[in-house]
């Protein structure tokens, strides 16, 4: 490194830099407050008991609110979930206890990053050509295998970092007691990481209750109360995104209300999940 | 339930022939459910192929390059979904790396320990906003401030290229490339202060010893060392702005034109399978419709496929910038 460089020079550089890159930091915290101040601001105003009680009433109409859709979501992510989570956790499993070195889990883990990922959409294209076009309509089970499909990999990758945190001396106790390697899973180590499992499941919820993309084609959207998961069904994305290109401005302000609903409960339970998740890594 | 202890040092997968089949199975429906995984993107690959073939046959490879876009004389081709989906993405590249870096940068190297970590999360909250509200928020707070304020400054001092002309209508190219940007950018920049805190604290600090300032321990050692971690993380960054959808849909316009301004309207890949998949009647519009996600996925699964690499590598032990 040369020596004579003026110092005056490159510690103004350095001023420089560091201030850019402070004013970059400064930045992003003021997007934040931005989007999240005008999600809250817009939003409130449309938020009343009527919002979570009421069906959606016509353009023009006073009142109404978005029952149907806030319960439609809830069913949704359920039903993605209970899909996800058993394959999430059971491959998770296999890339924690068998395929640490194997090429397989090599090939999966790789397979499922990338997944993670993937755009949205094309899984909902994917599951409109599997499961609307065989069954002749457009159905909340399409819109469930959509998101299950998103959460599949998320679950996988979180199942098996948190396997791999719980002691090995855990396992060697429960093996030196003659419990055969399935028992030690189930009964111990499952046990052990469970916390763990949970907050990354709660995660992959988080993350699949704000899709929009995969349900436009799938479960599309109803003005109704959902009767089966065989048919359209209301939820909050889509109906947030029709009511927000909607020329009707009481429409507008209903999607406001259901962007700070979604916001609102996906950034809380990112929060929560992520305040259990770092208690638990120290 | 009497057992007794097995006499091997290493963790036996299945021994006696009692626990056998118990272990046996156990594997076999964990590795089941791993290969499903990859079976999923082998399904996923196949059925957008075969459903695509229609088009596929009708268009051939003229089907990339063709411009139009017509549903009633049943003419497809995806140049114009293709280039909008580049552009946008481009110009949201072009904004958020260097923004990301120096966001990095800060939460690495220059914050002061305090604020580190509510500064931190305070972007990755930002990655986990859903992209429908950065798309609503696009349309009806950033598109008026564009044609306000943004738009009119870039027409007077670049109106004369092709690029800054036209009508300002606060929608468009650039607004979907900018509300991109800020989709992408907590995903790059926390993946890239990940990267700069693997740089080993002994090569920071003999580079300090020798009296160099921060800005040159970041440009002469902890960019090298983490360039293929940096690089990862833009390419994550670029595959998730390829396919984003919402985001897009509200800002883009939605207009199947070429266009050299970049305040025009025009349509992504996403953003015309999010408006026109529903419409499509006809098998052949639907054919065209699923083949314009197969390239999205072609596409997003390289870029992804990249990314990951280039994380691994970096994370490797011993490997080196």
């Amino acid at each position: 490194m040369a020596v004579h460089i003026d110092t005056r020079r490159r510690v103004l550089i350095n001023k420089l830099v560091m201030g850019v890159s402070t004013g970059a930091a400064l930045a992003g915290l003021t997007m934040l407050v931005w989007i999240l101040g005008d999600v809250a601001l817009k939003g409130l105003s449309a938020i009343n008991w009527d919002f979570f009680t009421k069906l959606p009433a016509p353009p023009g109409e006073e009142g109404g609110g978005l029952a149907n859709a806030i319960v439609g979501t809830l069913i949704l992510t359920v039903a993605a979930a209970l899909i996800a989570v058993p394959f999430g956790v059971l491959a998770g499993t296999y890339l924690a206890e068998f395929g640490k070195t194997e090429k397989l889990g090599a090939a999966v883990r790789y397979v499922s990053d990338i997944l993670v990922s993937a755009p949205s959409i094309v899984i909902g294209v994917f599951a409109y050509l599997v499961i609307v076009i065989p069954m002749g309509n457009f159905s909340g089970w399409a819109g469930a295998v959509a998101l299950a499909i998103i959460m599949i990999p998320v679950v996988t990758r979180t199942t098996e970092e948190m396997l791999r945190l719980v002691p090995i001396e855990m396992r060697e106790a429960t093996l030196a007691l003659g419990a055969p390697y399935w028992k030690m899973m189930l009964g111990v180590i499952y046990r052990a990481a469970a916390t763990g499992m949970t907050t990354g499941i709660l995660l992959a919820v988080a993350r699949v209750s704000g899709e929009t993309a995969p349900l436009l084609f799938t479960s599309l959207n109803s003005p109704y109360w959902l009767e089966s998961l065989n048919e359209p069904i209301a939820n909050l994305t889509v109906t947030l995104f029709n009511y927000a290109m909607s020329p009707y401005e009481d429409w507008q302000t209903m999607a406001w209300g259901a962007a700070f609903l979604i916001t609102s409960s996906v950034l809380a339970l990112t929060v929560f999940s992520r305040i259990i998740l770092m208690k638990r890594m120290r | 339930m009497s057992r007794t202890a097995t006499s091997e040092s290493q963790i036996p997968e299945a021994t006696a022939p009692r626990r056998a089949f118990g272990d046996v199975a156990f594997k076999a429906i964990t590795t089941g459910f791993a290969v499903g995984i990859l079976l999923l993107l082998g399904a996923m690959f196949f059925v957008l192929w075969r459903e695509s073939a229609l088009a596929i046959e009708a268009f051939g490879p003229g089907f990339l390059t063709s411009a139009k876009w017509n549903p009633v004389t049943e003419k497809f081709g995806a140049l114009v979904a293709i280039t909008g989906t580049l552009v946008s993405t481009v110009i949201a590249l072009l904004v958020a790396v260097p923004v990301s870096i120096g966001i990095a940068l800060f939460l690495a190297e220059l914050a002061p320990e305090k604020i580190r970590t509510p500064f931190g999360v305070a972007i990755e909250l930002l990655a986990a906003i859903p992209s429908i509200v950065y798309g609503m928020w696009g349309l009806f707070v950033l598109a008026p401030l564009m044609s306000a304020y943004l738009q009119p400054a870039l027409g007077g001092l670049f109106g004369w290229t092709p690029f800054f002309s036209g009508p300002q209508m606060g929608i468009g190219m650039l607004t979907a490339g900018l509300v991109l940007a800020l989709m992408i950018i907590p995903f790059i920049a926390s993946v890239t202060r990940d990267v700069f805190r693997m740089v080993p604290a002994q090569l920071k600090e003999s580079a300090y010893g020798m009296g160099a300032t921060t800005w040159e321990v970041v440009k002469d050692i902890m960019i090298p060392y983490g360039r293929k971690g940096i690089y990862g993380a833009v390419f994550l960054g670029l595959g998730r702005a390829l396919g984003e959808t919402m985001a897009v849909t509200f800002v883009i316009g939605n207009a199947h034109r070429l266009n050299w301004s970049l305040f025009a309207p025009g349509n992504s890949i996403a953003s015309t399978l999010a408006n026109e998949f529903t419409e499509a009647d006809g098998d052949l519009y639907l054919s065209s419709l699923v083949a314009l996600g197969l390239v999205l996925f072609l596409i997003t699964f390289l870029i992804l496929g990249f990314a990951q690499l280039y994380l691994k590598r970096m994370s490797a032990p011993g490997s080196k910038g």
